[in-house]
């Protein structure tokens, strides 16, 4: 036996299939980084908090609420005057979450019964807190909150322990109450999608803003459409110049739903609701 | 039997099938493979014949309208507001009773690190639903995902056919990895990462409550799928596949494939989104004259649609001693 006569090493058979070996392990590498990468993305928009949402009512803190919400959406269908909505992805980890865009159409407590809670199968939405949840005391109310549409019933209470937000007149130089003007016609509009309910119409059915003009002699609309006895009032109150004048002002027992934002007449809103915020003195 | 189902969860973790050695086949394997060889002319005519009376698609029908009437029950419940099944993929309702995607479920325990008795009762119930059913006859028999994923891989294959691109693959353990790899990020960030990325809750929501901009990431999977890496999604990354995989393991309905009646023409792999479970299907190499087609199928039947000759089947195990 000579050396000459062994069979060639397929070295190129070889070294062609280790090189298919090496760029499939570098290609799967890629795909792991381009992955994880591109989910991790997602943490901008949360860490920046660009956008601050107002979760439905009884929703946990935000940083609980993004952890617990499985992105389901079963809040959205029961919701009567379907005042949630979804979050895109451009809002990263908080895809698919629920929200409410109290200006667009606020929550109106419709369902009497909170059903966002209701069907919620996370506990992401809670009657009550457990205890091991963490909240703050700004956030729950005094006194369970009386819902004015069920005032007469036996059981006048809304089961809400805490408030989303609470609202807020950020411009009174556009308040129409302020400036001493009225209100008459369609509070937002012909073209105004968003609904409530008003208990003289009928109170098991949503009926759009548009459908229910006004004439007020003095605009009230915040305070005649709050669902919550107490959560606001026309305060008399004298300016700089001595002039007496009236004024929305938010009480304690606002939960932050967000109809007086809806219902503002004037554009932009003067009075909003500021989404997670608390009761302060 | 044990080793059976080790191997079965090796495979799906990424590793590559076993080779079993000759002498470990039983004497029924032995006495078939012996002759197969000896009868070539007849194989071959055996083969033709077959092909010429084979039914197309039965399964892929079948499939198709459970898949598409599932997503648009989510659809009609609430657009036409008869809440039979609310919610979506991730979450629902069905009739009033829970049901959770195991793999959603999963990541918010693990962000949230609480469980409510709702969704004990959702996950318990998805559970037991897929493990009588096969774990991963979530992906091809309800998946929206999956369905988008199906088509854009006929484009696929076309285009490889056509010599236009060439398919690329992955190691497939790198599946198992990001499914450790997302659990972590849920449990360490307390955010379900996942779910963000995640097509079949993307998909399912747009069906259910419109679309929006998530669904260009759901294009930009599929266009990768299309021209560069087959079924790359579902095959390297989705963990919720190795979720329903893992629950599938000891389920007692799978894909039975003889021996006895296999051409091995390998149509079958072919056809398969996860080829590695037909191992035993290339000339040779099974060991028994009838075998189980591991965890990590879909149970989708495309290959008992392409089989000319029967060797693959669905089968409900325990079924066949009662009957």
């Amino acid at each position: 036996m000579t050396t000459e006569k062994k069979p060639a090493a397929p070295t190129g058979v070889v070294n062609k299939r280790k090189l298919e070996e090496r760029r499939k392990f570098l290609r799967t590498m890629i795909l792991g980084a381009a992955v994880l990468g591109i989910s991790t993305l997602g943490y901008i928009p949360v860490a920046s908090a660009w956008r601050v949402r107002m979760r439905p009512p009884g929703a946990l803190e935000e940083p609980d609420f993004l952890a617990s919400c499985i992105k389901c959406g079963q809040c959205v269908q029961v919701c009567p005057v379907q005042a949630i909505k979804l979050d895109d992805i451009d809002h990263g980890f908080g895809v698919g979450m629920p929200y409410i865009d109290s200006r667009k159409q606020a929550c109106d407590f419709s369902c009497d019964a909170v059903q966002c809670i209701l069907a919620c199968p996370t506990g992401s939405l809670v009657y009550k807190k457990p205890v091991y949840m963490p909240s703050r005391s700004e956030m729950k109310v005094a006194n369970p909150p009386i819902l004015l549409a069920k005032e007469k019933d036996p059981e006048p209470t809304l089961n809400l322990k805490e408030r989303t937000g609470l609202a807020r007149l950020v411009r009174p130089d556009a308040c129409l109450a302020v400036q001493g003007k009225g209100f008459k016609g369609q509070a937002r509009g012909a073209d105004f999608k968003g609904r409530m309910r008003f208990i003289e119409v009928d109170r098991w059915k949503p009926i759009r803003l548009s459908d229910h003009p006004f004439d007020l002699e003095l605009c009230d609309l915040c305070v005649r459409t709050c669902p919550i006895k107490g959560a606001i009032s026309l305060q008399p109150v004298l300016d700089k110049d001595g002039k007496k004048h009236m004024t929305p002002t938010v009480h304690e027992p606002c939960l932050g739903c967000g109809v007086c934002e809806m219902i503002c007449p004037v554009e932009p809103t003067a009075i909003v609701v500021d989404a997670r915020k608390g009761w302060s003195a | 039997m044990a080793n059976k189902y080790w191997e079965s969860v090796r495979v799906m973790l990424g590793g590559e099938p076993r080779k079993v050695e000759a002498p470990e086949f039983t004497e029924e394997a032995k006495t078939i493979h012996f002759y197969k060889r000896s009868e070539k002319l007849d194989f071959d005519a055996l083969k033709l014949e077959a092909r010429a009376h084979q039914k197309k698609g039965k399964w892929l029908k079948r499939r198709w309208s459970v898949l598409l009437a599932i997503n648009l029950l989510f659809t009609v419940s609430f657009w036409l507001d008869i809440q039979i099944l609310e919610g979506a993929l991730t979450a629902s309702r069905m009739l009033g009773f829970h049901l959770i995607d195991l793999n959603s479920a999963l990541q918010v325990m693990l962000a949230h690190k609480h469980i409510i008795v709702n969704l004990f009762i959702g996950t318990g119930t998805v559970f037991v639903l897929w493990l009588l059913l096969g774990g991963r006859t979530f992906c091809s028999w309800v998946c929206p995902y999956h369905f988008l994923a199906e088509n854009a891989e006929r484009l696929h294959v076309y285009l490889v056919e056509k010599k236009k691109i060439s398919d690329h693959t992955f190691h497939r353990g790198v599946r198992t990895v990001f499914w450790v790899l997302f659990a972590l990020m849920a449990a360490i960030t307390g955010y379900t990462v996942f779910e963000t990325i995640s097509p079949t809750g993307i998909v399912s929501r747009a069906l259910v409550y419109g679309p929006g901009l998530a669904l260009g990431w759901v294009v930009l999977l599929l266009l990768f799928e299309v021209f560069y890496s087959r079924r790359a999604w579902c095959r390297y990354v989705c963990p919720i596949g190795l979720t329903y995989g893992i629950v599938g393991v000891f389920s007692p309905l799978h894909v039975n494939y003889k021996l006895a009646n296999c051409h091995h023409e390998g149509e079958c792999r072919r056809v398969c989104e996860v080829p590695h479970v037909l191992d035993c299907v290339i000339k040779g190499r099974a060991p028994q004259a009838e075998m189980d087609i591991g965890a990590d199928c879909t149970r989708c039947g495309m290959c008992i649609d392409v089989c000319p000759s029967g060797a693959l089947k669905f089968e409900i195990k325990g079924l066949r001693k009662i009957m």
